[in-house]
């Protein structure tokens, strides 16, 4: 069975394809990385996964069934995680607003629930971190609280959007590493999409590329070269590979850092609060 | 002072609709649609005051064009809640509506006054039922809505992701929120509703980081306000609403020291 299917998937945004008749599949308990420039469709075939853009033609599977909305088998970390961020709440009451979140009713908050929301955290290593409020953790801090609630209800593939943002390289590092260990431990797919490569080569199973509608599935080697990607950004690039990092290069410009660059400076500039305060997790 | 009636009364009315605005305030503070809820009230002048014109009762020009205009907003979905310029346009155009009512209608002066500025002595016990009633089931549709609102307000992204219907959630709340401020309304004004529905809540979110606690405080700060500012203006014969505003503001400003210096 594979985690994530694409088959001859066109996913329309107005009037634009985001992907065009586009076909690969994420196979269980699988590490991969989704790269693409900016506006390529990352965030947005996330979305089709959940169920919330249907496809226009052909047909996207989650699981072995067609994605459908609130699929309990599939764990979700956005990338708009400003609005909770400012809050003076605790981290372990915002966990556990979405572990109940879906059931209308009085519902209480009972132990099965409680030792779920307690499974989460452990699993992130941030059990002790969730007793302070979210407004007074760092970048880094919160954005493991926010994963640790993607794996509530125990899915089986995990969709990361874009969780290496706004964080320096160390907590990128513990990002990363969580999530392989993730994968590792409970045999969870996951999808992590990313800006830049670098942090993700060492960790990741195989890259998903994502350009001009197309979408190319494979090991780093054979996907983050000239050619490849050339056809996938329209444009001539270049891959230039130092011991195992990787610099994709259109016209001797670096694409991706600029990229990731124009991405911080508008984050930063809607949230001044949202900054990672170093070296504090 | 309780040894009159219309004492007993007030301070009746004036707990009912305090701790369900102290309720409901919360989740609007927690949502950001302050501003939505103080656009609500002054659409329920517009109604109070063309209930007036037509012969009908205040109260139920208030809650019927509040809730009205509520759900409007929670359907045209979150991001029309968040348009400062619409909401206030909105909200100019309702008290301009209402002043128009007004001056058809004859006696206006002391109704306007009442309307805006709040005339808790003046429930009368059929008032109050009829308050009782409208706060009990809005506190029972709040909680039956709770678990989604507070994950939809949380974390939208990741609430619609999970199937929580985001446009149901914000248009029941949104309507719960209009009832909320009809019922302030009655005790402070349209004007001042602000003082019971944000005041509270906003304070009770700086002094506690537990989501339980901060709603069960929001909502008996509204209260201690609500009753301290009666008792106040029944010895020194000020107005209640201002006692109250007076109350809730020391209460926010303080609950803001105490977090930026404890």
């Amino acid at each position: 069975m594979t985690a994530l299917r694409f088959d001859n998937a066109t996913i329309r945004l107005g009037r634009r394809d985001i992907l065009a008749a586009a076909s690969f599949a994420i196979r269980d308990g699988e590490f991969v990385g989704m790269l693409g420039a900016n506006g390529a469709g990352k965030t947005t075939l996330m979305r089709a996964a959940l169920g919330l853009i249907p496809p226009a033609q052909g047909e996207v599977f989650v699981l072995g069934q067609p994605a459908r909305r609130g699929n309990p088998g599939i764990g979700y970390m956005p990338q708009n995680r400003d609005s909770a961020a400012s809050l003076r709440l605790t981290g372990w009451d915002v966990v556990a607003s979405a572990a109940l979140g879906r059931r209308f009713g009085f519902v209480r908050l009972d132990k099965a629930t409680r030792s779920e929301v307690d499974r989460a955290l452990d699993l992130v290593g941030a059990r002790d971190l969730a007793r302070q409020p979210l407004s007074e953790m760092s970048g880094g801090e919160s954005q493991r609280l926010m994963l640790s609630q993607a794996l509530l209800g125990r899915p089986k593939l995990l969709l990361l959007d874009e969780p290496l943002i706004s964080l320096d390289p160390a907590h990128q590092r513990t990002v990363v590493e969580i999530a392989r260990k993730l994968c590792d431990d409970l045999g969870l797919a996951v999808l992590f999409s990313a800006h830049e490569l670098n942090p993700l080569v060492n960790a990741i199973d195989r890259v998903l590329y994502l350009g001009g509608g197309s979408a190319v599935i494979g090991p780093v080697e054979e996907v983050v070269t000239g050619p490849v990607l050339s056809r996938l950004y329209g444009t001539e690039i270049e891959v230039v590979r130092v011991q195992n990092r990787y610099f994709v290069m259109a016209g001797g410009v670096e694409v991706e850092r600029d990229a990731h660059l124009h991405e911080h400076d508008h984050r930063h500039s809607r949230s001044p609060s949202h900054h990672d305060h170093g070296a504090s997790a | 002072m309780l040894e009159y009636d219309f004492m007993r009364t007030a301070f009746a009315a004036s707990g009912v609709a305090a701790v369900l605005a102290g309720t409901v305030g919360f989740f609007l503070v927690l949502r950001g649609q302050t501003f939505a809820g103080h656009a609500l009230s002054h659409v329920g002048f517009t109604g109070a005051t063309g209930a007036v014109l037509f012969g009908l009762s205040p109260l139920a020009g208030l809650v019927g064009f509040t809730v009205v205009a509520g759900v409007g907003m929670g359907l045209f979905g979150e991001k029309l809640a968040e348009r400062d310029v619409a909401i206030g346009m909105v909200l100019s155009l309702a008290l301009g509506l209402g002043l128009l009512f007004l001056h058809f209608y004859t006696s206006a002066a002391t109704q306007a006054t009442a309307l805006l500025f709040g005339n808790v002595l003046g429930v009368d016990p059929g008032a109050l039922l009829t308050l009782a009633i409208l706060a009990a089931a809005s506190l029972i549709a709040l909680g039956a809505l709770g678990r989604p609102l507070v994950f939809a307000s949380l974390q939208s992204e990741l609430a619609e992701a999970r199937g929580v219907p985001l446009r149901f959630v914000s248009a029941a709340f949104l309507a719960i929120v209009a009832i909320a401020t009809s019922e302030c309304a009655q005790i402070v004004g349209i004007l001042l509703v602000f003082t019971l529905m944000v005041g509270p809540a906003a304070a009770a979110a700086n002094l506690t980081t537990r989501l339980g606690a901060a709603i069960a405080l929001s909502a008996g700060l509204a209260l201690a306000e609500a009753w301290g500012g009666l008792t106040l203006a029944y010895y020194t014969d000020w107005p209640t609403s201002f006692w109250i505003t007076a109350l809730s503001g020391m209460v926010f400003f303080g609950a803001a020291g105490f977090r930026r210096f404890a």
